[in-house]
């Protein structure tokens, strides 16, 4: 049964959300997430990429010779990267440089090789847009989501605003690169008491 | 056979081509908002440490001067309206690359204002303590013809400990930026000059 539009759309917010579901995209999940604009800054460009470069590469599709796609899909997704790069830089400079390399990163980032090579090229222009969108809007929840907790028990606060109460003592590990193996871990673990298919 | 591996050639150099074109329009485009962006969240920290006591936007109140074909750029401070001091960059090696320093120097009485480091690539923790005001507060108000060296190479400068290298870069940059100076001097105030009788 083929699905819907709106459904392909949602099924990037619950049944394949990365990184939970489809476990790609881990680097930047672990390496970004110590703050909530951060986590909020790297899943907006990400999203940004995928939605171009689904569309893109599904119309292409027809044209791209199969011993090649490869190549041409990362021609397509680098391209994007860098336009994201400069735009970040142009507008939002002090999160750019938060980012730091993880933004160029975003190339090799599986989540959008995956989505390319799995779905935009088999799937028409407007389902790709759909799926691309709807993934990298459930990866940017996830990012926040993770960040989230992470800012909130590393440094009392959320999106900068201290929201713990005045005698809290931050958590310094969950700032740290361990905090966000076990952030993630305990997460997965708690999506995965739930079935895929609600 | 043949057809199939000109086809491929074909479409990758085209869509590389169609991606090359799209980018550098992309760079054409925002690459006067990127240095803008750099000017003010690089160099405007900096700036406000070398030129404390300026009243003025001294991102505004910059000039480009050619020197053997090179341009610099060339900031002013002014304070009550009035000249006192300039601010430029120079570069020096240190232990993990070149270290970008804003060098800050009091026109009047030919001391430096203020140094701040804008770039580097030294050990965190260790190098990296170059950009701590109680390393560059030691170039603050020394006479532009001092010796700065580090006290390792008989100069006057102490180093951080465990850094000696890094804090030579940083010396290295501030020697280069006196000898620069005494060289664009007199076209700096002509310039200058020049641009209040515009007004």
């Amino acid at each position: 049964m083929k699905k819907s539009l709106f459904q392909e759309f949602f099924k990037g917010f619950w049944e394949i959300l990365p990184p939970f579901r489809l476990v790609l995209g881990l680097c930047p999940t672990l390496a970004v997430t110590t703050l909530a604009e951060n986590g909020l800054g790297m899943g907006i460009a990400t999203t940004f990429v995928l939605f171009f470069s689904n569309i893109l590469i599904a119309s292409l599709k027809s044209v791209i010779p199969k011993k090649v796609r490869i190549a041409a899909f990362v021609i397509i997704i680098a391209t994007f990267v860098v336009v994201v790069e400069l735009v970040m830089k142009a507008y939002f400079f002090p999160i750019s440089q938060k980012l730091g390399l993880f933004i160029p990163l975003i190339v090799v980032n599986c989540i959008i090789l995956g989505r390319a090579e799995a779905f935009a090229s088999k799937n028409s222009v407007l389902r790709s847009a759909a799926d691309g969108l709807g993934v990298g809007l459930g990866f940017t929840m996830s990012l926040v989501l993770i960040s989230s907790i992470r800012e909130l028990l590393g440094q009392g606060t959320i999106f900068g605003f201290g929201v713990m109460w005045s005698g809290f003592e931050p958590f310094g590990f969950m700032a740290q690169a361990p905090g966000a193996f076990v952030s993630l871990g305990m997460i997965l673990a708690l999506i995965n008491l739930v079935p895929k298919k609600l | 056979m043949i057809k199939e591996y000109l086809k491929m050639i074909i479409v990758l150099t085209l869509i590389a081509t169609v991606c090359g074109f799209l980018l550098s329009a992309v760079k054409t485009f925002t690459f006067e908002r990127i240095e803008e962006q750099i000017l003010v969240n690089v160099k405007g920290p900096a700036l406000k440490n070398v030129l404390n006591q300026a009243t003025n936007n001294p991102i505004n109140d910059r000039l480009e001067i050619e020197l053997d074909g090179i341009s610099h750029t060339v900031f002013i401070g002014k304070k009550d309206d009035r000249l006192y001091a300039i601010a430029f960059e120079s570069t020096g090696a240190g232990f993990g690359g070149d270290i970008g320093v804003m060098i800050g120097i009091d026109i009047r009485k030919s001391t430096l204002s203020g140094i701040g480091i804008l770039t580097h690539q030294e050990t965190p923790g260790l190098g990296s303590r170059i950009s701590e005001t109680s390393f560059t507060d030691k170039f603050k108000g020394r006479s532009v013809n001092d010796n700065f060296k580090v006290k390792k190479d008989e100069g006057a400068i102490d180093a951080i400990s465990g850094a000696t290298n890094s804090s030579r870069g940083v010396c290295l940059a501030t020697e280069k930026g006196v000898v620069l100076y005494s060289k664009l001097k007199a076209e700096i105030l002509k310039k200058i000059k020049k641009r209040s009788n515009k007004k």
